[in-house]
């Protein structure tokens, strides 16, 4: 693998976890429990549809074939998808979107804080814009998994249900692959160990303050680096590539 | 003795209100007003704030199949600033007195209204267009207007709405244009879409002038200051001239350029379905208040939530 090969293959991981996280947080639009929240989940949405649509682009400019970031978005098949199954769960209820929200913004908090410094500086400057909405998300989101948790019987159930049933979907956040390895070595990829410490001591700080508690077990899945997704992957690509697949030639 | 002194505070309250009407000053929250001023007024605003609530829905049903990743960018932002919309004239209409809940409980009552329009549903990618071109369109004509309107809160309001409506204008006509020259295919779906949203956006404007019931007044306490038929004639006016621009044909055989009025003439609006749409019979009108319904009760836990937090923080601070 070049060095080449292995940034376009980190570019689609990062564009693909933007985009189809966008594209669960786009579900939420006139579906939340009051309009600011509508607003809130809607401009996640519109942040990683931007950031997805930047990294794809970057993607498509290096990998030699000349892809547009839509034709990555919308012309590719599941297993070609790398983001993180995390990502494709459906929100079960508000306390799990904004459980899910907190872990996977947090961990983008560190990991583009991390990416500013990349000695690619495309992806030094989409980190630097993507940290500023991160660091937001993950307050916002961070806040709610707290009123939730400590605000009544039924919201700290259905908090810590979405922990326990998200927690097993963590691990693969910082999973580290030859992409990584190959990338690191070169200054250009973050260094996935770190952001885990980084992550689990925000995450152990909030958990507890939001009276919730973290599961004992630790079985973690995995599989979006090698493109075996959860079922669910295929409905959103089945729903979102919809007009892309139907009218092949056409222009939107 | 009080009787008197009564009266005497109603009249000096009156001519108050009067004498700002004459001077045409803009009406304030603390200022005294007839109760039908306050009245109109809730009815006006709160329906229109659910208009732009309502309105995410069918707008939203394409979210997840917008066709690029621009398109869904751009329509986020669209239905985002719809319920910034929403919001901001939900507490412009609170400071007539009336809270966010009682507003949503008239909504859910049917007592509240809100634009018939949205009663129509989204079938095809070009609906998305349509929608921004037409009804947005259709919506800003009737802003503008309001911009003038007499009470201050809300004529503040339209000027902040009207910029970004403006904005959604132009990119529904983008859209549609984008399909006219695209395939076969998208051009039978950008005509379609015309077809079907070209007549509701006329009865956006409402009744003829001669069967509006609430005219009188509205005019009388420079609420509105131009009439049904002025605004719809504005309307049609601007969007023949776009629809020609793109090769869209206007569903209507009896459009004509009318040199003597300096409009075009069109063909008679169906209120029959008007009339019916607005009774509840329209294809999505239960679906539209059972979903506003269902999203408000599911979401009640969460509310609940953020309450109890609160009050927790309170007794510890």
């Amino acid at each position: 693998m070049t060095e080449q090969q292995a940034l376009f293959k980190y570019c689609v991981r990062l564009g693909d976890n933007a985009l189809i996280q966008s594209y669960r947080l786009a579900e939420w639009c006139s579906n939340a429990p009051m309009l600011e929240e509508d607003l809130a989940l809607t401009n996640m949405a519109l942040d990683m549809t931007g950031r997805a649509q930047m990294l794809l682009q970057y993607a498509g400019s290096i990998s030699g074939e000349g892809q547009t970031s839509d034709d990555l978005a919308y012309r590719r098949s599941e297993p070609e998808y790398r983001n993180n199954l995390i990502s494709e769960l459906p929100d079960n209820d508000f306390a799990f979107v904004m459980v899910k929200q907190m872990f996977t913004s947090t961990f983008e908090y560190f990991l583009y804080l991390a990416l500013m410094e990349s000695s690619d500086k495309t992806l030094a400057a989409i980190a630097a814009k993507s940290v500023k909405e991160a660091r937001y998300h993950m307050a916002h989101t961070s806040d709610w998994v707290v009123r939730l948790g400590d605000g009544t019987g039924e919201s700290n159930r259905r908090a810590q249900e979405a922990v326990n049933a998200l927690w097993p979907y963590t691990g693969e956040l910082f999973e580290t692959d030859d992409v990584d390895r190959l990338l690191q070595e070169k200054g250009v990829a973050a260094n996935l160990e770190q952001i885990q410490i980084w992550w689990r001591q925000y995450v152990i700080e909030t958990i507890p303050a939001a009276k919730l508690e973290l599961p004992s077990d630790d079985y973690q899945h995995t599989g979006g680096r090698i493109g075996v997704h959860t079922e669910y992957l295929g409905h959103i690509l089945s729903e979102m590539q919809y007009l892309q697949r139907a009218y092949p030639d056409a222009k939107w | 003795m009080e009787q008197r002194d009564d009266a005497l505070v109603q009249s000096t309250m009156q001519s108050a209100f009067d004498r700002k009407m004459e001077q045409d000053m803009p009406i304030e929250p603390k200022d005294e007003m007839p109760e039908g001023y306050r009245k109109h007024l809730i009815r006006q605003m709160s329906q229109h704030a659910h208009s732009e609530v309502i309105g995410m829905q069918p707008e939203g049903n394409w979210i997840t199949r917008a066709p690029s990743l621009r398109a869904r960018q751009i329509l986020l932002a669209k239905i985002q600033d719809e319920c910034g919309h929403g919001l901001y004239l939900y507490s412009a209409a609170e400071t007539l007195g009336i809270s966010r809940a009682e507003m949503t409980e008239q909504l859910h009552t049917g007592k509240a209204k809100y634009s018939n329009i949205f009663n129509y549903p989204a079938l095809n990618w070009a609906d998305v267009g349509a929608i921004g071109w037409l009804v947005d369109g259709a919506a800003i004509v009737n802003q503008v207007s309001l911009q003038r309107t007499s009470y201050g809160p809300y004529s503040r309001a339209m000027v902040r709405i009207c910029k970004e409506e403006s904005f959604h204008q132009r990119q529904g006509y983008e859209i549609m244009s984008k399909m006219m020259c695209g395939t076969v295919a998208q051009r039978e779906m950008a005509q379609d879409a015309m077809n079907r949203w070209w007549w509701p956006s006329l009865m956006m404007f409402g009744p003829h002038d001669s069967e509006s019931p609430h005219t009188g007044d509205a005019f009388r306490w420079k609420i509105k200051r131009q009439s049904n038929d002025e605004l719809r004639a504005k309307f049609i006016d601007k969007t023949v001239q776009q629809a020609d621009v793109i090769g869209l044909t206007v569903p209507d055989k009896d459009l004509r350029w009318n040199e003597a009025r300096g409009h075009y003439d069109h063909g008679p609006i169906n209120w029959q379905e008007f009339y019916k749409v607005i009774g509840g019979y329209g294809p999505c009108n239960v679906q539209r208040i059972a979903h506003h319904k269902k999203v408000h009760s599911d979401g009640a836990w969460v509310r609940a939530a953020a309450e109890a937090y609160m009050t927790k923080q309170k007794l510890i601070a």
